[in-house]
């Protein structure tokens, strides 16, 4: 029974890391950074909220998260496509526009600094954390198959291929006729829509918008994305490594057994170490961050 | 398709991504001068027109919340201070991310690195006695300072120089890493209780500009504003004056042909990052020595990223990066003067539009410059 507590606590937490993550990973083979998925996720939170507050229907709320991910995506592409803008550069601007406007939209819809009324969401409150109300949630069955289907995705369909192509040589790609540009606005739209909903997914189950909700989330789903070596299974499995670790940090809090703080690093430090090379060295694609270069 | 394909051009050997924000070296001096100053110019025009949606959005005259902006920050010596202390801190953090820069670097990590420096000077400030000599203090505070900082910066450096790794994604991840571990220094062994400070340090405190010249009272501006200004100029020397920074610099315009001319390129990559750190450390002095006398969680949180604008908008040039310095510390300040009659997010909005219409206009003018001159060198 504990154990089934664990994975249900686990699960809940992986679900926003495997939807951002999954995009994390479409948009680093197209050949564009995803520093930008903390932003999406953030969008995505307020979005939902408000669309779900003004209609009293969580579905408006999933919709307009996408379509409030695919916007900054947006922005970001044209930045860094059609502008060649420095992607590291673009990419914090994105995520520092995430959190300004949101606060300031905070204050002009809901008349407040901190957080949003509440809203309906998926879940009854008070159902429980165990999985019979976790799995009434569509969201997280969007989360369990958002991984499989990333997956065949990039290795299964002719657009998949054209993503790993435009990723790791996009003068070969372009000579036999892809349209290099138009895969990679696609795949950076269709990130902006996956982190979106992990957005979505967090602010439902909270039923609010907080200020700043995501709280390094995005992150947490970039590192699982290179950890897992841009490879969509390793990165959910990466996910819900991250997960299980701070499932058990939350269940030891009583104890003292490991501060929470080095539990937090966990994501991070693997990472790193990953990047390293200590474990089998992470190989980015070969073409990551090199749209905006004359 | 008519013109060529911009997202094709980027392929086969390529300098450092960064290097792409500084102003090019061979180019005429107007040309340059063009260059610089365009996209900021550019970035502001843009930032206003967005700023003048949001602030009609919320109903109110855009001519009356600038104009409230501008008396809350420069129009009042408290105010002006506020400011002044601001851009202090945007200073060395701008300096930092522009040394990177210079050698194709991009750092990232200023956040945690100023707070690693804040950190090991008032580490230092609980160990040395309350009459510890003055004059021996603030070299030893620097001292301190830089170390804590350099530190978290020579990390990434080694590990690019040592194993490729990139970093961009290092800095990020050891940005939380750090904050993390400082968080669990300071709450569990460090902080006076029930507050998320440690206690004050007892020497090699700083004075105030407000015991200078009184206008400027309860403002936070203090003398480590100097600090930033002859960093300033000392960045500007090594920089430009120097063997090593020459080597630095050629590392980040074309690390290939650096190396070819015998630099080494890893031992250039490490230092300049290392030495990145450092000066965001430094930084740190300016809440630790100059204002609070301690290290408070989260005292800088912003000054890392905000530094990654004003060398960006300062176009990795010392003297670019104390205006923009001022630029985005007059905001800042800003939106707390117009918080009555906007909510004083909207800076944030504002700051966020500055970043990106400087790095998307930065190329853009670049090849609309070239084009009008005949596309003469490509």
């Amino acid at each position: 029974m504990i154990l089934l507590a664990f994975l249900a606590q686990t699960l809940r937490i992986a679900i926003p890391y495997l939807l951002a993550a999954a995009g994390g990973v479409i948009s680093e083979r197209s050949g564009l950074i995803a520093l930008t998925l903390e932003g999406y996720m953030l969008g995505g939170a307020f979005t939902a909220v408000w669309a779900s507050y003004y209609s009293g229907s969580p579905w408006a709320g999933v919709a307009a998260a996408v379509a409030g991910g695919a916007v900054l995506a947006l922005i970001y592409a044209v930045s860094a496509i059609r502008f060649r803008a420095d992607q590291v550069v673009a990419g914090i601007a994105i995520n520092l526009f995430a959190i300004g406007l949101t606060r300031y939209l905070l204050r002009l819809f809901f008349d407040s600094s901190s957080n949003s009324p509440r809203v309906a969401g998926f879940t009854v409150q008070g159902s429980g954390t165990g999985f019979g109300a976790l799995l009434v949630n569509p969201l997280v069955w969007l989360g369990i198959l958002v991984i499989p289907a990333t997956a065949w995705l990039l290795y299964r369909t002719p657009f998949g291929l054209r993503v790993r192509a435009v990723g790791e040589h996009p003068t070969a790609a372009a000579s036999v006729g892809v349209p290099v540009a138009r895969v990679r606005y696609l795949a950076v739209l269709l990130s902006g829509m996956l982190a979106g909903l992990g957005g979505a997914y967090l602010a439902l189950d909270q039923h609010q918008f907080t200020d700043g909700m995501t709280a390094g989330r995005g992150f947490i789903a970039l590192a699982a994305t290179i950890f897992g070596r841009w490879d969509p299974v390793r990165a959910g499995l990466a996910c819900l490594l991250f997960a299980a670790a701070e499932t058990l940090q939350i269940q030891l809090q009583g104890s003292q057994a490991l501060p929470s703080q080095f539990v937090e690093m966990i994501p991070y430090v693997l990472t790193i170490v990953a990047l390293a090379g200590v474990v089998g060295r992470a190989v980015a694609p070969a073409a990551l961050g090199k749209t905006a270069i004359e | 398709m008519s013109a060529p394909d911009p997202t094709l051009m980027p392929v086969g050997d390529v300098p450092a991504p960064a290097a792409a924000s500084i102003t090019r070296p061979g180019a005429s001096r107007r040309t340059q001068l063009e260059e610089a100053v365009l996209p900021p110019l550019v970035a502001l025009l843009l930032a206003a027109v967005v700023g003048d949606v949001l602030i009609l959005t919320f109903g109110q005259s855009p001519g009356a919340v600038y104009r409230l902006l501008l008396d809350g920050t420069w129009g009042n010596a408290y105010g002006f201070g506020q400011v002044l202390y601001k851009a202090t801190t945007l200073v060395f953090t701008g300096l930092a991310v522009a040394l990177g820069l210079r050698a194709g670097l991009f750092n990232i990590g200023a956040e945690s690195q100023l707070a690693a420096g804040g950190f090991c000077a008032a580490l230092i400030g609980l160990v040395l006695p309350a009459g510890f000599p003055a004059l021996l203090c603030l070299p030893v505070y620097i001292l301190a300072a830089a170390i804590g900082g350099g530190a978290v910066g020579a990390v990434p450096g080694v590990l690019k120089a040592r194993f490729g790794a990139h970093e961009v994604i290092v800095t990020i991840m050891l940005n939380f890493i750090v904050l993390a571990l400082l968080n669990y220094l300071t709450s569990t062994r460090l902080h006076v209780p029930d507050t998320l400070h440690t206690a004050e340090i007892r020497s090699g405190r700083l004075p105030r500009l407000a015991d200078l010249w009184p206008a400027f009272q309860g403002s936070a501006a203090n003398v480590v504003i100097v600090l930033a200004i002859l960093a300033m100029v000392g960045l500007w020397w090594f920089l430009f004056r120097t063997r090593r920074g020459f080597e630095l610099r050629a590392v980040g315009l074309q690390p290939h042909a650096a190396e070819y001319g015998g630099i080494d390129v890893g031992g250039v990559t490490w230092r300049a990052l290392a030495l990145s750190g450092a000066i965001a450390g430094i930084g740190g002095l300016n809440y630790v020595l100059g204002y609070k006398h301690y290290y408070e969680e989260g005292f800088a949180t912003g000054a890392g990223f905000l530094g990654i604008a004003v060398a960006l908008v300062g176009r990795s040039h010392p003297l670019g990066i104390g205006l923009a310095a001022l630029l985005f510390a007059t905001l800042s300040q800003g939106g707390l003067a117009v918080n009555a009659l906007v909510p004083k997010q909207m800076v944030d909005v504002l700051q966020a539009v500055v970043i990106l219409a400087v790095a998307t206009s930065v190329p853009e003018v670049r090849r609309l410059l070239r084009m009008r001159r005949g596309g003469g060198d490509r």
